[in-house]
C-alpha cells in the first residue's frame, strides 16, 4: 500500500457509514516546577538543564506531589464537569529511553476527575470519562535515517520535560465526524486556557491529540476495532488523519478484511496513517502502586474553593451572549464573539439601554467586521462602539454606512457621532426615501405588478435600486417596509 | 494487584513459564535452572498472600498505601538543578549536551 487510493469512500459523505471516534487530549499544565520536584516546567530551555535526581531517576531520589498542579486538574475536572474524587498514583513501566525511571508515574484504576461532559457551540454534548494526572517524557531525537526512528542510527535524549505535569482527558466515544473532532478540541482548548491551567498551544506541544477511530455501518449500535491514531500536531492534521484512518477502514471492511487494533502514526507530508508496530510483543504496562506516593485527598472545602474561583467557561458566555442578542447560542456569530473574547462590547451595548435589537446588530457586526480585525479589536472603545450600534440600530445609519464609520473607528478612533457627520452620512428623510421609492416604481412597471401578484423575491430588485439611486444612504429596512405597506 | 498475579494466588502456584515471561518485561536473562529456582521461591511469596486471603476483610476498606498519610504535597516553587556537566559525566555515551542512546526498535508506547 503505497499510495493513497482515489476510489475510496469519502467517510464525511458515504451514508452508508458512521465513523466513530474517542479523543485523548495530553496537557501540559502551566506550572512553575515539574509533576514531581522543583525543576523549572518551561518550554525551549537548553537540553538537560532542568533536570535533577528525581526527574532522571536517580537512586534513593522520591517524589513530592506539587500542589498547584492538583489545583490545575481539579481545575481542569471542574471545568469539564466531572467528579472531583480521592486518588493515587501507579507506575507504568515499559522500557524506553524517554523516561529514564524505565516507569511513568500516572493514574490508573482511580483518576482524580471520572465522569463528565463537554457541551460544543453547536449543542452537541461530548462525554468525559476521566482526566488525569500524569507525568510527561523526556524528548528524543533520531539521528540519521531522515530522522525517522526505524531508519536512525543512534537517538538522543533531553530530560528537560520528563516530569512536566500532564493532565490526560479521555472522552467516550460520542464524536462523529473529523469536523466534530477539531470542534471539540477547540472548545476543550478553550476551557484548558480559560481555567489558567494550560497555554493551550498546540505547536509547541502543550496539547497533544491522539485519537481512537472506528467505523461501523450507519445504524449499528456495536463498536468497530478501533485504531489509534498519533502524532497529529494541529487541529488540520488532525481533520486529514481522521478522515484518512475512516477511509483506510471502509475500503478494508469493503474489500472483505478486518481491521486489526493498533496504534497509527500520521506522516503528515504523506497524508496517511502507518502501522506504528514493531515486532516486540504487545506492551504489558504491570501497573501497581506507586509506593512512594500517599493517596490524594482533596478536602470539600479545597474542591468547592476551586469551583468558585473558576471564571465563566466559554458554554456559559455564549448561554449569556445569545441571551442578550436574541440569537442562538449555537450560532456562528455567537461562538465567533465570545472565540474572541468580545463579549465586553456587548455587555457595552446591552448597558447603554439603546433600541431594542440593538445587541443583536452588535453581535453581528462583532462577528463580521470587529473579528476580522482582531487587533483593532482589542483597543475598541466600548462606549464608542455601544453609540455606534445604538445609532444603526435605532435607524440613523444604514448596515452599509455604520460598516463604513466603525471601520473607520477601529483605525484611527474617533467618536462615531462625529465620523457620521464628516463622511456625510445623514440619516435620509422618511418622505425622502419614499418619494425614491415611488420613482423606481413609475420606472419598473413590469417588475412591480409581478411584485403586486406575490412575486417577493422580486423586494432583492426594487432594494438593490433603492440602494444604487441613494448611494447606500438609504435605511434598506426602512425601503422594504415602504415597498410591504405600498403593495 | 495486576491480572497474573490474581490468577497466581487463586491457583497457588507459579509455573517456570510465567516467570519466563514476567522476567522478559523486566529485561532479565535467566537459564533454566533459575527459572526453576525463581518459580519455586515465588510461589513461596504467593503462598504467603494466600494465607492473608484466608482472612474475613469484608467492611475493610483497600488500603492505597501502609502509612496514614494522604495529601503529601509542596509549594510549587523552583530549587535549582543540577548542573548539566555532572549529570552527563554519568551517561554512557553523549553527543550534543543529550543522552546518546543505542537505536531503538520502535515508536514509544
Ligand atoms: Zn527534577
Amino acid at each position: 500500500m503505497s499510495t493513497v487510493d482515489r476510489d475510496r469512500p469519502n467517510p464525511s459523505t458515504d451514508p452508508a457509514w458512521e465513523i466513530v471516534i474517542g479523543l485523548e487530549v495530553h496537557c501540559e499544565l502551566r506550572t512553575a516546577t515539574k509533576l514531581f520536584c522543583g525543576c523549572r516546567n518551561s518550554f525551549g530551555e537548553e537540553p538537560n538543564t532542568s533536570v535533577c535526581p528525581v526527574c532522571l531517576g536517580l537512586p534513593g531520589s522520591l517524589p513530592v506531589l506539587n500542589r498547584t498542579a492538583v489545583d490545575y486538574a481539579m481545575r481542569i475536572g471542574t471545568a469539564l464537569h466531572c467528579r472531583v474524587q480521592p486518588s493515587q498514583f501507579h507506575r507504568k513501566n515499559y522500557f524506553y529511553p524517554d523516561m529514564p525511571k524505565d516507569y511513568q508515574i500516572s493514574q490508573y484504576d482511580v483518576p482524580i476527575n471520572a465522569d463528565g461532559w463537554l457541551d460544543l457551540p453547536d449543542g452537541g454534548r461530548i462525554g468525559i470519562i476521566r482526566a488525569h494526572l500524569e507525568e510527561d517524557t523526556g524528548k528524543t531525537t533520531h539521528v540519521g535515517g531522515g530522522g525517522r526512528i526505524h531508519d536512525a542510527a543512534h537517538s538522543l535524549v533531553d530530560y528537560n520535560r520528563a516530569g512536566v505535569p500532564l493532565v490526560e482527558i479521555v472522552s467516550a466515544p460520542d464524536i462523529r465526524s473529523a469536523e466534530e473532532a477539531r470542534a471539540y478540541v477547540d472548545e476543550l482548548r478553550a476551557i484548558l486556557v480559560a481555567t489558567g491551567a494550560s497555554d493551550g498551544k498546540m505547536e509547541e506541544g502543550s496539547l497533544r491529540v491522539d485519537a481512537n477511530v472506528s467505523v461501523r455501518p450507519a445504524g449499528s449500535t456495536d463498536f468497530g476495532t478501533r485504531c489509534e491514531i498519533k502524532n497529529m500536531n494541529s487541529l488540520r492534521s488532525l481533520g486529514r488523519a481522521i478522515e484518512y484512518e475512516a477511509a483506510r477502514q471502509m475500503a478494508l471492511i469493503s474489500e472483505g478484511g478486518t481491521v486489526a487494533q493498533e496504534t497509527r502514526h500520521w506522516d503528515e507530508g504523506g497524508g496517511r496513517t502507518g502501522s506504528m508496530r514493531s515486532k516486540e510483543e504487545a506492551y504489558d504496562y504491570r501497573y501497581f502502586p506507586e509506593p512512594d506516593l500517599v493517596p490524594l485527598e482533596p478536602s470539600e472545602d479545597w474542591v468547592a474553593a476551586v469551583a468558585t474561583s473558576l471564571p465563566r467557561l466559554p458554554a456559559d458566555r455564549r448561554a449569556a451572549v445569545a441571551e442578550a442578542s436574541g440569537l442562538p447560542a449555537g450560532s456562528d456569530a455567537v461562538a465567533t464573539v465570545v472565540r474572541l473574547g468580545l463579549d465586553h462590547l456587548v455587555d457595552a451595548v446591552v448597558s447603554a439601554a439603546g433600541p431594542p435589537d440593538a445587541p443583536s446588530v452588535a453581535v453581528r457586526r462583532l462577528a463580521n467586521e470587529v473579528a476580522a480585525d482582531p487587533e483593532a479589536a482589542a483597543s475598541l472603545d466600548p462606549a464608542s462602539f455601544a453609540r455606534l450600534v445604538g445609532m444603526e440600530a435605532g435607524g440613523a445609519l444604514t448596515a452599509a454606512q455604520a460598516r463604513t464609520v466603525l471601520k473607520a473607528i477601529m483605525d484611527r478612533g474617533g467618536e462615531p457621532e462625529a465620523i457620521a457627520s464628516e463622511l456625510g452620512f445623514e440619516a435620509m428623510d422618511v418622505s425622502d426615501l419614499e418619494a425614491v421609492v415611488e420613482e423606481i416604481i413609475s420606472a419598473h412597471p413590469d417588475e412591480w405588478s409581478r411584485f403586486e401578484a406575490g412575486e417577493d423575491k422580486l423586494t432583492g430588485f426594487f432594494i438593490g435600486k433603492v440602494k444604487a439611486a441613494t448611494d447606500g444612504k438609504a435605511d434598506l429596512k426602512a425601503a422594504s417596509s415602504i415597498l410591504r405597506n405600498r403593495r | 494487584m495486576t491480572a497474573m498475579s490474581r490468577r497466581i494466588t487463586t491457583e497457588g502456584r507459579i509455573s517456570a513459564k510465567e516467570v519466563a515471561h514476567v522476567a522478559r518485561l523486566a529485561r532479565l536473562r535467566l537459564t533454566d535452572e533459575e527459572l526453576e529456582r525463581f518459580a519455586e521461591q515465588l510461589g513461596a511469596v504467593l503462598e504467603h498472600a494466600r494465607d492473608v486471603e484466608q482472612l474475613d476483610t469484608a467492611g475493610v476498606p483497600p488500603t492505597a498505601h501502609p502509612l496514614p498519610l494522604v495529601n503529601v504535597l509542596r509549594d510549587d516553587a523552583v530549587v535549582p538543578c543540577l548542573d548539566r556537566d555532572e549529570v552527563l559525566a554519568q551517561a554512557p555515551e553523549v553527543e550534543d549536551d543529550r543522552f546518546r542512546v543505542p537505536r531503538i526498535l520502535g515508536e514509544a508506547p
